[in-house]
């Protein structure tokens, strides 16, 4: 694994890194090559456009917020550390950690999980989801044959199956019990190394118990 | 004269005036003809020839059928198949539930009964050369041009291994079985040899395209299935067409040698390989030939067709695989070529693709059906319907073994499902047919092949094709219980699918991306410079806007006589409506099932989960990707106001929503609002009698008002977020963007009757829209002259 090595390297704090986040060296490697060809001016950090560039991810309906998840808010580019540290989010749930009580919850964490999905819907970022950033969600997920009234009429439902304290809002408490509903599976995002190659796998109906006691 | 009908086997005669007897040989189909005879003349062909034309009456009106006879016959045949297919559609019940191939057969049935009363032959169509060389090219050329290249690449071991290691398996699989019931003395057939059993094997184990996707049509199929099954059907031509020759030469031994078959092994190989070789170059040709026909545009489809064809036929003599050949052709070729062809070349393209192979297609169900009745039939209720047994069984047990060996290389692996469609999806069709009939003579249970080949035939495409989807949504069913989740449930877990969906797709999926992009570096270095005529290496999301816009512009100018009421709408939300002041609504459970109903009826689907393009009579749709793109557009504008990226302002100031005037969703419980449309058009009441395809409202309705200057904006936020006349620019007008999509929606509908004073803001808005056409090049870019008017009263 001579060269796997001499390409760690060349990364900063890699050593950090993987720590932080759980990512072996093959899928370290991985990710950078990938950011490597997305930023194809090698300018070391990737802007808006070069998310913006492709093209499945401009067809996906939440494909702008999703590109948005990545720069924090005053930021407009994103580096390396920052891009591995949002994709470590997508990786599966560690079942057997030990849990320490001092250690900070690690990055995929299942809450950590859905506060990522939460910052999709919250695109102001004020820990809740309003009656506006639902309607603008559901606008992008839904065709255009769904007229205004009702979205708006499928907004109010969401909101109060899943709004507690009555506010009107999602607080992200409130999101997460909507979410820890029975039947409803919260998908495992996987990055599945084969070698050098890297898999995502989407895992659908999986169990609910261990995710139960993540929780 | 008197008109003399007459039915001929063979030859027809001719009396023409003072010539002798003309037959017209080369006809082994029959047909009525209508001969006239002059008197002294009858159809007796020693009588003298008189070319004295003065004795006999001159005949005032004339038939001379047999000059015309082939084409005349040709066209009709087509002509009555395309009525039972327009028939069909009248009825729409009809095809949902039975696919089209089972209507076309019993039709076809129906004709060949009647032929068979009347003693005529059918025409040669399915038993001949003319099969192989004039219907099944243009269907091949049909799937491989639509197939889509992506899916098809990322999937391309799986369909392999599935197309020939599957094939074999059948094939040798069946071959055995049937030849263990031969040797079981009751059923009599004990005279065919193991040979002989492999030969029909592999004429039955060949999965056919035709009758999959007719059938896979409808039913929303996950995308990975539709390719698999698609390009299995493919690629075992190859396999099938050796399998079969080598067993057709193995048969007419007596001995079987190892090294024949090493040689039919590596003969495999030639063929497939030499395939997908020749197909290749004859695409870049093509590439590369329409890089120059730029002054000959009326040629340009011409040129695919014939290099298409060409590529095909070139197969055919070296018998390498044609239909490998003539898909990667198409496959390779078309990228190249819609870049370089005008943009009516590749409407023209495509639609006489889709035409021609869809006519053919008809064709060849309907002449199946034809066939059916008038071949000469052996039956054998033992053999056939083991035959029929062993096709089902190996196929299943095939599809289950070999993807319990593929999954673990497969990024999303098959369900249960997933096996289930595969393996029943595997109807046989006219291929098989064709190659039963071209079984050389001295197989001495010819007919009986004949036979047990139109009896699997049958049997899959009527029973397992009428019965897919039924079978498949109760799976679907019995998996899902909708009604359990919330909304909120359906909600999150879209949205979720989208986000793995999209990071998904931001890691490069691909598990072969190494070499996916190393292609691409040399395609965008070397290719490209060769084969496409103005190359500009342009960012790839540029590219798709240019090109639905370029489409919308050209669906609008198609359709400026229609409704223009079909322009969506947008709405405000006001800032009136304040959420602390709307009491709590109410939901009465059929509220929320209509809610799940219109959920799961309108949400955009996964990329890669369920692809509902695969319609195979229509083109391509691209009405999903229009609207995401409309709509990231327009927040890309908003987001160039905000000077940042994120453009969260936005969520605080109006929304603007983009949607179809009420009236005209799908499910739609409210009652039709009044419009106002700001063009001044007229519309209290919409005309609901044209929409008829809801999906289509929204193609008609982009209207390219605010042309496609945006274009030019779109470039430039792309390139530089930052650019600072970019903002200013979109400062100016992004106010007034905010009020007016993309494409210029012009109708404004307003919510529970507030003020109009909004929608008069909005035509001023509007106004200020940039006036100058000069700097924008491209005609169809330049702003077309409509003026907004005040809306009307009610």
């Amino acid at each position: 694994m001579g060269s796997t090595n001499s390409t760690l390297l060349k990364i900063p704090n890699v050593e950090v890194l993987m720590q932080e986040t759980g990512f072996s060296p093959a899928h370290i490697i991985r990710l950078h090559d990938r950011f490597k060809a997305l930023d194809k001016e090698g300018r070391g950090h990737l802007c808006p456009h070069d998310f913006g560039a492709i093209k499945e991810l401009a067809m996906n309906p939440i494909g702008d917020r999703i590109i948005g998840a990545f720069f924090s808010p005053g930021k407009e580019t994103v580096d390396f550390h920052t891009f591995v540290k949002i994709l470590a989010h997508f990786r599966p749930v560690d079942k057997d950690r030990p849990k320490e009580p001092n250690s900070p919850e690690p990055i995929n964490s299942r809450s950590n999980k859905l506060k990522f999905a939460f910052q999709l819907y919250d695109q102001d970022k004020d820990g809740k989801i309003s009656r506006d950033e639902l309607l603008q969600v559901l606008r992008a997920m839904l065709g255009m044959q769904v007229t205004d009234e009702q979205l708006e009429s499928i907004a109010d439902r969401t909101i109060q199956e899943a709004d507690l304290d009555r506010d009107d809002t999602i607080s992200f408490e409130e999101f997460r019990k909507a979410c820890k509903h029975k039947r409803f599976t919260m998908f495992r995002f996987c990055i599945r190394p084969g070698e050098r190659k890297l898999m995502l796998t989407l895992c659908h109906w999986s169990s609910e118990l261990q995710d139960q006691h993540e929780l | 004269g008197y008109l003399h009908f007459t039915k001929k086997k063979k030859k027809t005669f001719l009396r023409t005036r003072g010539s002798e007897t003309i037959s017209k040989a080369g006809t082994d189909q029959s047909g009525v003809a209508l001969v006239i005879n002059r008197p002294p003349s009858n159809h007796t062909p020693d009588t003298d020839p008189d070319p004295d034309p003065g004795e006999t009456t001159q005949a005032v009106f004339t038939l001379n059928y047999p000059r015309i006879q082939i084409p005349f016959e040709i066209t009709l045949w087509v002509l009555l198949a395309s009525f039972a297919k327009i028939g069909f559609h009248v009825y729409h019940k009809i095809t949902v539930w039975v696919p089209e191939s089972c209507l076309l057969i019993s039709i076809g049935l129906i004709v060949g009964g009647i032929m068979h009363s009347l003693h005529e032959k059918p025409p040669a169509v399915l038993t001949s050369n003319a099969f192989f060389l004039y219907m099944l090219p243009p269907i091949v050329l049909d799937s491989g041009y639509f197939m889509p290249t992506r899916p098809f690449f990322e999937n391309f071991g799986t369909v392999l291994w599935f197309a020939v290691v599957g094939t074999l398996w059948n094939s040798i699989g069946i071959g055995i079985s049937l030849f263990a019931i031969c040797q079981i003395e009751v059923f009599g057939v004990q005279d065919i040899t193991l040979q002989e059993n492999f030969l029909f094997a592999s004429i039955i184990s060949a999965v056919e395209p035709v009758a999959v996707l007719t059938v896979f049509e409808d039913i929303s199929v996950h995308e990975q299935l539709y390719i698999v099954v698609f390009g299995e059907c493919l690629f075992n031509d190859a396999v099938t067409v050796v399998l079969y020759n080598l067993f057709n030469h193995v048969a007419a031994l007596e001995v079987v040698e190892a090294g024949d078959v090493f040689l039919d092994i590596g003969r495999f190989f030639v063929v497939g390989l030499g395939g997908t070789i020749f197909g290749a170059l004859f695409g870049f040709v093509t590439a590369f030939t329409t890089r120059f026909t730029g002054k000959v545009r009326e040629i340009e489809p011409l040129i695919i067709f014939l290099y298409s064809y060409l590529a095909y036929l070139i197969a055919e003599l070296f018998a390498i695989s044609s239909i490998m050949a003539i898909v990667i052709c198409a496959l390779t070729m078309k990228y190249y070529v819609e870049e370089n062809v005008s943009q009516r070349s590749c409407t023209t393209i495509r639609h006489v693709i889709k035409m021609v192979g869809s006519v053919s297609e008809t064709l060849i169900f309907f002449f199946l059906g034809v066939v059916t009745i008038t071949t000469e039939h052996e039956w054998n209720w033992g053999y056939i319907l083991f035959a029929l047994l062993f096709a089902l069984l190996w196929r299943g047990l095939g599809i289950l073994v070999l993807t319990q060996i593929i999954n673990p290389f497969r990024t999303i692996p098959f369900n249960f499902k997933d096996q289930f469609g595969l393996a029943y999806g595997g109807l046989r069709g006219a291929v098989s047919f064709a190659l039963a009939f071209t079984l050389p003579d001295n197989i001495g249970r010819k007919d009986l092949f004949i036979t047990g080949t139109i009896v699997v035939i049958i049997f899959t495409v009527f029973i397992q094709g009428i019965t897919i989807r039924p079978l498949l949504k109760l799976m679907n069913v019995r998996k899902t219980n909708r009604n359990q989740e919330t909304i909120n449930d359906e909600i999150h877990k879209r949205l979720m699918e989208h986000t793995v969906a999209g990071i998904e797709d931001l890691c490069g999926q691909w598990s072969h991306y190494y070499w996916k992009d190393k292609f691409m570096k040399f395609n965008n270095r070397i290719l490209r410079k060769i084969l496409i005529r103005d190359n500009h290496p342009e960012s790839s999301i540029v590219a798709l806007y240019k090109k639905l816009e370029l489409q919308n512009a050209m669906e609008v100018l198609d359709q400026m006589s229609g409704d223009i009421s079909a322009a969506p709408s947008l709405i405000s939300l006001h800032e009136e409506r304040k959420n602390a002041s709307k009491s709590r609504k109410k939901f009465l459970s059929s509220d929320v099932t209509n809610m799940h109903e219109l959920l799961s009826k309108n949400m955009y689907k996964i990329r890669h989960r369920t692809v509902s393009y695969t319609n195979k009579h229509t083109l391509p749709d691209d009405i999903t990707a229009r609207e995401i793109l409309m709509r990231r557009h327009t927040s890309l504008r908003r987001s160039l106001r905000a000077g940042s990226f994120h453009g969260t302002n936005a969520a605080k100031m109006s929304q603007k929503y983009f949607s179809l005037p009420m009236g005209r969703s799908l499910n739609s419980r409210f009652p039709p609002r009044r419009l106002v449309h700001a063009d001044g058009d007229i519309e209290s009441e919409i005309n609901y009698s044209s929409i008829r395809h809801p999906q289509r409202v929204s193609s008609k309705a982009v209207m390219p008002l605010r042309p496609l200057n945006t274009l030019k904006e779109v470039a430039s936020s792309v390139n530089t977020v930052d650019g600072q006349n970019e903002e200013q620019r979109g400062c100016r007008r992004s106010h007034l963007g905010s009020n007016v999509s993309r494409s210029g929606h012009l109708t404004s509908h307003l919510p529970h009757g507030s003020s109009r004073n909004c929608s008069d803001g909005d035509h001023d808005a509007w106004v200020e829209e940039p006036q100058n056409n000069s700097d924008v090049q491209h005609p169809l870019m330049r702003r077309p002259h409509w003026l907004p008017q005040k809306p009307h009263d009610k």
